[in-house]
């Protein structure tokens, strides 16, 4: 048994979520190789090294890759899946973009979006917008799934895994990178932030969305996130979406300042460890998942908060 | 230029979807099913695309039962041109239903493909992709904007952290993320042309496509439920709690 990880990397460093891909990795219970695949990747590959109880990582070095094309992806992986019982992707928006390429040239089912690696052969994912698990058992002969980090724990550091260089796909043939437009941010990355605060529909604009929900969460070192409803209508970036559409999040406290609860937006932070609503509706569905509901008008109760938080020392 | 959309009926995405007490599945009894509604921004952009005069025909195709009919003429009141059902009450899986596009278009040959990036009910993610690999195309995944210019798309894609642009040459797939477009509501004159619009009716087997599933559902439940906690008088009593409380300040 043998199981490759396909890397999520920035700027030579190792995202965590590829941390947590190896830990649904170990559950096959065999040897763990990482591919990590980009344009310069030297750093990223020593990072990946570190990961305790991997064997070994493969680079994979060109332009083609470091544009995330999934062409290229597509024509670096499928080779070397022949060595491997399991393909691994973090369930990243990229990670949803190549993953299905490659199982589809292989002939295989993709499994997308796994929280529970029941066997080798057996996997839990959730199913309509998160309101039912369902368990699948795969006859492919290789599997080729998604993993949700947010569920997983991280590996450990620790490990000494050697480096290799694996066959790199240059650019393909009928796709072009034209451009590339990064949100630039000093506040941690929404799926990785340990706090992330989160305005709705309530906000009423850009500016109060702005003006309301970033200096709290500037406040708390916290990431923005926003509902659905709050980025449909044009208050908050698209990438700020929590929700089955958005990014699914998990952090230790995740504070919802009027969002009134939508299923959508709840499968993306139920998972959360605390749960803070502020909501001046007392009926709204948030506070039936929410630790602590605060039944407030978020105008007078989110400037009593920071208040609150400065007087305890934040 | 010839544009094919795959349309998928799924459970209308205002129902909160209920586990059967068996396990077996979602109960789908007598609950409102619609068009998957990343499927309806891709039928709209198509349908954007022929008034602009880019395109020229828009064919829908959907695979389900019998009642996917209705799916499909939910598109052609949106202006799409004529449809094909490929009936079949299995649920084929995603690989499947790439395998059955990809006979579509080996008949069809269309420009290119704009269909949803998932579908609500499955939630894979995966038909856009697999069929792109399978015709060998370029794909254009999680589109926000689509420019067509000759024999080429511009795709503005939605990703991790921002945007990215792709020029990929036609044939392509594209995939509609949530901020393409605002599809519009169909007309009452245009749902009644839509009723003479030609549906072709196909089989699985009329392609030659096996359809057999690769996946065993063993069963399907229910998320353990989040309980409500309390709820605080004022912010600094939110505030002492979740420091000693909780834990998590």
């Amino acid at each position: 048994m043998a199981v490759l990880v396909i890397a999520d990397h920035h700027d030579g460093q190792v995202r965590d979520t590829t941390h947590k891909t190896v830990t649904a990795a170990q559950s096959f219970g065999g040897d763990i190789d990482i591919l990590v695949a980009g344009k310069g990747v030297d750093a990223a590959a020593k990072a990946a090294a570190g990961i305790a109880g991997v064997r070994k990582v493969l680079t994979a070095d060109s332009d083609a890759l470091g544009q995330g094309l999934a062409e290229a992806f597509e024509a670096t992986v499928v080779p070397l899946a022949a060595g491997y019982d399991a393909v691994l992707i973090p369930s990243t928006s990229q990670g949803k973009n190549i993953a299905p390429r490659i199982a589809a040239k292989l002939d295989v089912s993709l499994i997308s979006d796994i929280v529970e690696v029941v066997d080798a052969k057996t996997f839990v994912r959730p199913i309509y917008a998160g309101n039912a698990l369902e368990t699948v058992q795969t006859s492919d002969a290789k599997v080729v799934a998604t993993v949700r980090p947010t569920v997983f724990k991280a590996a450990a550091e620790g490990g000494s895994a050697s480096v290799e260089k694996a066959n790199a796909a240059g650019a393909p043939a009928h796709t072009r990178f034209v451009s590339e437009e990064m949100v630039k941010s000093d506040r941690p990355e929404l799926g990785a932030a340990k706090i992330v605060v989160s305005g709705g529909r309530a906000m009423g604009s850009a500016e109060e969305f702005q003006r309301v929900i970033e200096p709290l969460a500037d406040l708390l070192g916290a990431a923005v996130g926003a509902s659905r409803a709050a980025v449909d209508a044009g208050y908050a970036p698209n990438d700020y979406q929590v929700g089955q559409t958005g990014k699914v999040v998990a952090p230790s406290l995740y504070i919802a300042v009027g969002i009134s609860g939508a299923i959508q937006h709840l499968a993306g932070m139920k998972d959360s460890k605390v749960i803070v609503a502020i909501n001046k509706d007392a009926d709204a569905p948030i506070f039936q998942v929410a630790d602590y509901g605060l039944v407030a008008d978020y105008k007078t109760a989110v400037p009593e908060l920071t208040e609150a938080l400065k007087a305890a020392g934040k | 230029m010839k544009v094919l959309v795959p349309v998928k009926r799924v459970i209308d995405y205002n129902v909160k979807a209920r586990v059967k007490p068996d396990q077996t599945g979602v109960d789908l009894a007598n609950v409102k099913m619609s068009m998957n509604p990343f499927d309806e921004i891709g039928v709209e952009e198509a349908v954007r695309l022929k008034e602009k005069g880019a395109v020229e025909e828009i064919v829908v195709v959907s695979i389900g039962p019998a009642q996917a009919q209705e799916t499909i003429r939910t598109a052609l009141a949106m202006g799409a041109d004529r449809g094909i059902l490929i009936q079949t009450d299995a649920d084929p899986e995603p690989l499947a239903v790439a395998k059955l596009l990809k006979a579509v278009v080996g008949e069809e040959n269309p420009n290119f493909i704009v269909m949803g990036k998932q579908a609500i009910d499955g939630d894979n993610n995966a038909v856009g992709q697999m069929l792109a690999a399978l015709l060998d195309w370029p794909q254009a995944t999680f589109a926000s904007k689509v420019e067509l210019s000759g024999q080429s798309a511009k795709v503005t894609r939605e990703v991790d952290g921002g945007l990215q642009t792709l020029d990929v040459d036609l044939p392509a797939v594209i995939t509609a993320d949530l901020r393409l477009n605002e599809p519009r509501y169909a007309s009452l004159p245009n749902i009644m042309k839509a009723k003479k619009k030609p549906i072709d009716t196909k089989s699985p087997a009329d392609y030659g496509v096996d359809i057999a599933p690769r996946l065993k559902v063993l069963k399907v439940t229910e998320p353990a439920k989040r309980s409500a906690g309390i709820k605080v008088e004022t912010a600094s009593d939110l505030v002492m709690k979740l420091k000693n409380e909780a834990g998590v300040l």
